[in-house]
């Protein structure tokens, strides 16, 4: 497999088998439910039936009286022993706590919690708690939520609007007014989420004598142990986060605050080990892991050449009954608001929205897949307009390769990119014409088919300048990551990380930048990861950001155990420093093979040698790194404008879509997808996950919705009736590798963990959509389910007929 | 509430294992929590994703939709028996570290026991047959493509039938 851009390098771009794949496959991972404590007791949850009630009373002496139930704890006692969870705007009255007190907002939210000897006996508990409840308004529309006198949410607050701002970023009305034409349209982007196959779950343990409690957690978030330590009333160093534990998926959602911070309450009040794992239904209704549920309204102002010159973009979120970063997920997408697209100026205005529902959490992308598939429909929708080719008006509008550096108008300037070139990659292996050619064979025998294109950005190298641009009493300015290396007096390798992965590989990524750095070989190496306190900074593995800053931070550290080695070498050999060479761990002296030194006697001099150390040199060989986001680190200028994420993958999807004509299931005949991001540390581990970001944008554009009925119910909450595709669903897809390299990272890689998920969404819409266009029909609500495609088939025949009749 | 409790005698990976269980313990927490096979994961609970999967009499079935009562008399095969001896991968579980087939690792194990019931019925199954067999099982990370190559090479080397 040849990987482009890799050729200079040893370890890195190379097939190379990962660390992590062999405990999984035996059944030796080490999950969260995999956690047991000697006298554990289990927690179960009573919640809500109801999407809005005050709470009259709680009756728990039924549940209590069973053998084995140990306590029953309710939002009173909680809510006055700890603090609020931590909320991303600036909003201090929407209070929100691990359990329900005096009212609930959302059904499925949890009311509260049961501790006995099992988890099917604390399940047993929770049915025997009786609550009372008085049925309350509630508001689902999001739109009807920002209406003036609709039921409140939080009303404390004052009103169901979390967040609301319009930036205005260049001459847009003046764009507007000179732009030949113009073209408004809404799409909705519908309620899912990543849906892990493993749910929540947290393990605690108090420990009285040491004053410490220890955590293993399910968890994915930037944080997570300050935040419990904060909501718990305990100093920083009271609460330990074991980051080895393995995460069995998040793709963002993965934070679990609210059952860490329950758990460990229970855990120190009882002094008993605890286990909390969610089942199915806890899960999908109370895990409080929905994703962005985005109404946007786009304005479009362009030439009759295609060139698109402004953008007016409303986006409504509705991100449910509480915030924890929801609202942010609109703030990310300003730092790619323009897409690839060379686009003049931009106004947006996100607005985002309570309702009673579960609450919404960082999913994939953190808000830019549901933006990037209201870009591309406003790329199809202006090329049907102008009757123009829609890959000629991507290109016509794209950013060339030359005009990098690129400043878009909100403030952010991308890294590098070839888009045109990785669009043309992607057409050539789809072989394009012959895909028409299928696509109009298959409409010429009456059958329904299209083709769809999208071409989109994939922000990564995470920093979190949404923060202070969202909410100006966060002047937070640093998402940094940190690396520790330590070579053993063995000589052996260690690479310490400071935070738990959830499948991205990245002791893999570790031992292959300390091998490619120190030129050992990767297999050698070992990675663990930390726990909390003894972990160096981390920001943990958001927004496709480790292959940039982990692997940052391991170079780093790995180049300061290469400079002391080399520094020794000098000392012992009495060299200058310039005169030395390092290869593979020895250093010699580059005129005379004779003068060297080996990996294993450098070694030695730093573990035991003092007296053989050059001044000032600590002894013992280890090195941290602790990295800033490049770029980063500053604030929004007063309109909004802010350098967000440094580095821009990119990727082009093509496929084509047959619609079964009496059932309305569409099936992905050809999928190809060209991607760019930078220098591939772990082509397999890219690969992997960009196949499982299209599967998931496959579900999020086809059949995942989280759907409501009328009195605030949530219908899908099994995988029953929350469809993740299956092997079934998911074609075989064909990656297309191209490698424009950043000139702002270690190596010139980008993030790729939200690949295939920011673009898919939009193709297959686009794909869609094609395929009804000959009806006269098209679909602009996510996800096109084969009922919402079946149904316009329907109304489209309906009308021909009615025509021709 | 004491519950009452039911002699179940099983062959787990070859080795016989008799337990006192109440009527309602599942068979995927029997063999989570009474016999230490984490290796067997519960995702959905509910028969869907397939995450629970174990062979028993050589057959692909859901622990999570059975009672370990049910299971007495019975042989059953879970991940860790599909290892070698010393705890590394069996072939087929080194096909999928070749191919990459797992990311989290959550859905691997039922995923392998899918395969490997495929290949010992199939060994030389085709693209659409492999689909067809692991279409029970949910993954949400890969997108299947690699679980697909890896069952591809498995059957090529006639490492499945190991």
């Amino acid at each position: 497999m040849s990987v482009p851009g890799t050729e200079r390098f040893r370890y890195i771009g190379k097939k190379r088998r990962t660390k992590e794949d062999p405990r999984f496959v035996t059944g030796r991972g080490r999950f969260v439910a995999d956690i047991a404590l000697p006298g554990m007791k289990h927690v179960a949850l009573v919640t809500s039936p109801h999407a809005a009630a005050r709470i009259k009373a709680i009756r728990s002496a039924h549940a209590q009286a069973l053998a084995g139930v140990h306590y029953v704890l309710t939002g009173a006692e909680l809510c006055a022993a700890t603090e609020p969870l931590l909320i991303g705007v600036d909003a201090p009255k929407v209070l929100r706590y691990p359990l329900a007190h005096g009212v609930v907002r959302y059904a499925g939210e949890w009311v509260a919690a049961v501790v006995a000897d099992s988890r099917a006996l604390a399940e047993d508990a929770a049915e025997k708690i009786e609550v009372d409840y008085e049925p309350a308004e509630y508001v689902l529309d999001p739109e009807k939520a920002i209406e003036p006198g609709a039921p409140l949410v939080h009303p404390l607050h004052g009103s169901n609007v979390l967040y609301r701002r319009k930036f205005v970023w260049g001459p847009v009305e003046e764009d507007f007014a000179r732009a030949g034409h113009r073209l408004a349209f809404r799409v909705h982007w519908g309620r899912s989420a990543t849906v892990p196959i493993e749910t929540f779950g947290v393990a605690a343990q108090w420990d009285a004598g040491r004053q410490l409690l220890d955590v293993w957690a399910s968890i994915q978030m930037p944080k997570f142990p300050d935040q419990m330590a904060r909501a718990l009333r305990l100093p920083g160093n009271a609460v330990r986060v074991h980051f080895d534990v393995d995460v069995g998926g998040s793709f963002g959602v993965k934070r679990g605050i609210k059952h860490a911070v329950l758990v460990g309450y229970l855990a120190k009040k009882l002094g008993c080990p605890l286990r909390l794992i969610e089942d199915r239904l806890e899960n999908m209704r109370g895990g409080d892991m929905h994703g962005p549920d985005r109404i946007f309204d786009i304005q479009a102002a362009f030439d009759s050449d295609g060139t698109i010159r402004s953008l007016k973009i409303r986006a409504l979120d509705d991100v449910g009954a509480y915030a924890g970063r929801s609202p942010l997920q609109l703030g990310k997408p300003v730092g790619a608001i323009v897409g690839p697209y060379q686009i003049h100026s931009v106004e947006y205005e996100p607005i985002s929205v309570m309702t009673n529902k579960t609450a919404q959490e960082a999913v994939r992308g953190f808000g830019q897949a549901p933006t990037n598939y209201a870009l591309e429909t406003a790329i199809d929708r202006v090329a049907r307009h102008l009757g123009m080719d829609r890959v000629a008006l991507r290109k016509k509008n794209f950013i060339r390769e030359d005009q990098f550096p690129y400043l878009i108008p909100s403030g952010t300037s991308y890294d590098s990119g070839d888009y045109h070139t990785v669009l043309d990659k992607a057409l050539a292996a789809a072989d394009y014409p012959a895909l028409l050619a299928v696509r109009d064979a298959a409409r010429a025998a009456g059958r329904l088919a299209g083709v769809g294109i999208a071409s989109c950005l994939e922000p990564s190298g995470a920093n979190s300048s949404f923060e202070p641009l969202f909410n100006p009493k966060n002047d937070t300015t640093t998402w940094m990551d940190s690396c520790l290396v330590r070579v053993d007096l063995s000589g052996s390798i260690t690479g310490v990380m400071n935070t738990s992965s959830a499948g991205q590989g990245h002791e893999t990524l570790v031992a292959t930048v300390l091998g490619e750095v120190l030129e050992r070989d990767p297999d050698t190496i070992r990675v663990v990861h930390a726990d909390s306190l003894s972990a160096l900074p981390s920001n943990s593995p958001v927004g496709s950001r480790m292959a940039i800053m982990l692997g940052g931070a391991a170079a780093g550290a790995a180049r300061k155990i290469k400079s002391a080695l080399l520094a020794i070498a000098a000392h012992n050999l009495n060299a200058e420093l310039a005169e030395l060479e390092y290869r593979e761990g020895s250093v010699s002296v580059k005129s005379d093979a004779n003068r060297s030194l080996s990996w294993t006697r450098l070694v030695e001099i730093a573990h035991r040698k003092f007296h053989r150390l050059p001044p000032g040199l600590e002894p013992g060989l280890q090195a941290k790194f602790v990295w800033e986001v490049p770029g980063g680190g500053g604030l929004p200028t007063a309109d909004g404008r802010i350098q967000m994420y440094p580095c821009f993958s990119f990727e082009a999807h093509v496929v084509l879509v047959e619609i079964d004509p009496a059932t309305g299931q569409p099936k992905l005949l050809r999928y190809v997808c060209g991607h760019d991001c930078g220098v591939m540390i772990s082509p397999d581990i890219v690969h992997g996950m960009t196949y499982g970001g299209i599967a998931h944008g496959i579900g999020a554009a086809l059949y995942e919705k989280f759907a409501y009925s009328d009195n605030g119910q949530l219908q899908s909450q099994s995988f029953m009736d929350y469809l993740i595709p299956s092997a079934l669903e998911v074609p075989e897809i064909s990656i297309v590798d191209h490698c424009t390299p950043s000139p702002l990272t270690t190596f010139g890689q980008k993030g790729s963990g939200e690949a295939g998920y920011l673009g898919a969404p939009a193709a297959i819409a686009g794909a869609i959509n094609d395929a009804l266009a000959p009806l006269g029909a098209s679909i602009a609500e996510l996800p096109m389910t084969p009922l919402a495609i079946w149904t316009r088939m329907q109304a489209a025949r309906a009308r021909l007929k009615d025509a021709t009749s | 509430m004491s519950e009452k409790l039911y002699p179940v005698s099983v062959e787990v990976n070859g080795t016989l294992r008799e337990a006192l269980v109440t009527a309602r313990l599942t068979l995927v927490d029997f063999l989570r929590d009474a016999l230490r096979l984490t290796g067997t994961h519960a995702g959905c609970e509910h028969g869907i994703c397939g995450a629970c999967s174990v062979l028993l009499d050589g057959e692909p079935v859901r622990s999570c939709l059975m009672y370990a009562v049910q299971a007495d008399g019975c042989s059953l095969t879970t991940i860790e028996g599909l290892a070698r001896s010393d705890g590394t991968p069996g072939a087929l579980q080194d096909a999928f570290c070749e191919t990459h087939a797992t990311q989290c690792g959550y859905c691997t194990p039922g995923m392998i026991i899918a395969a490997h019931a495929l290949l010992q019925a199939n060994p030389e199954p085709s693209e659409e047959e492999i689909r067809e067999a692991i279409g029970g099982n949910l993954c949400r990370c890969t997108g299947y493509q690699q679980i697909v190559d890896a069952i591809k090479l498995a059957a090529e080397t006639g490492k499945g039938k190991a």
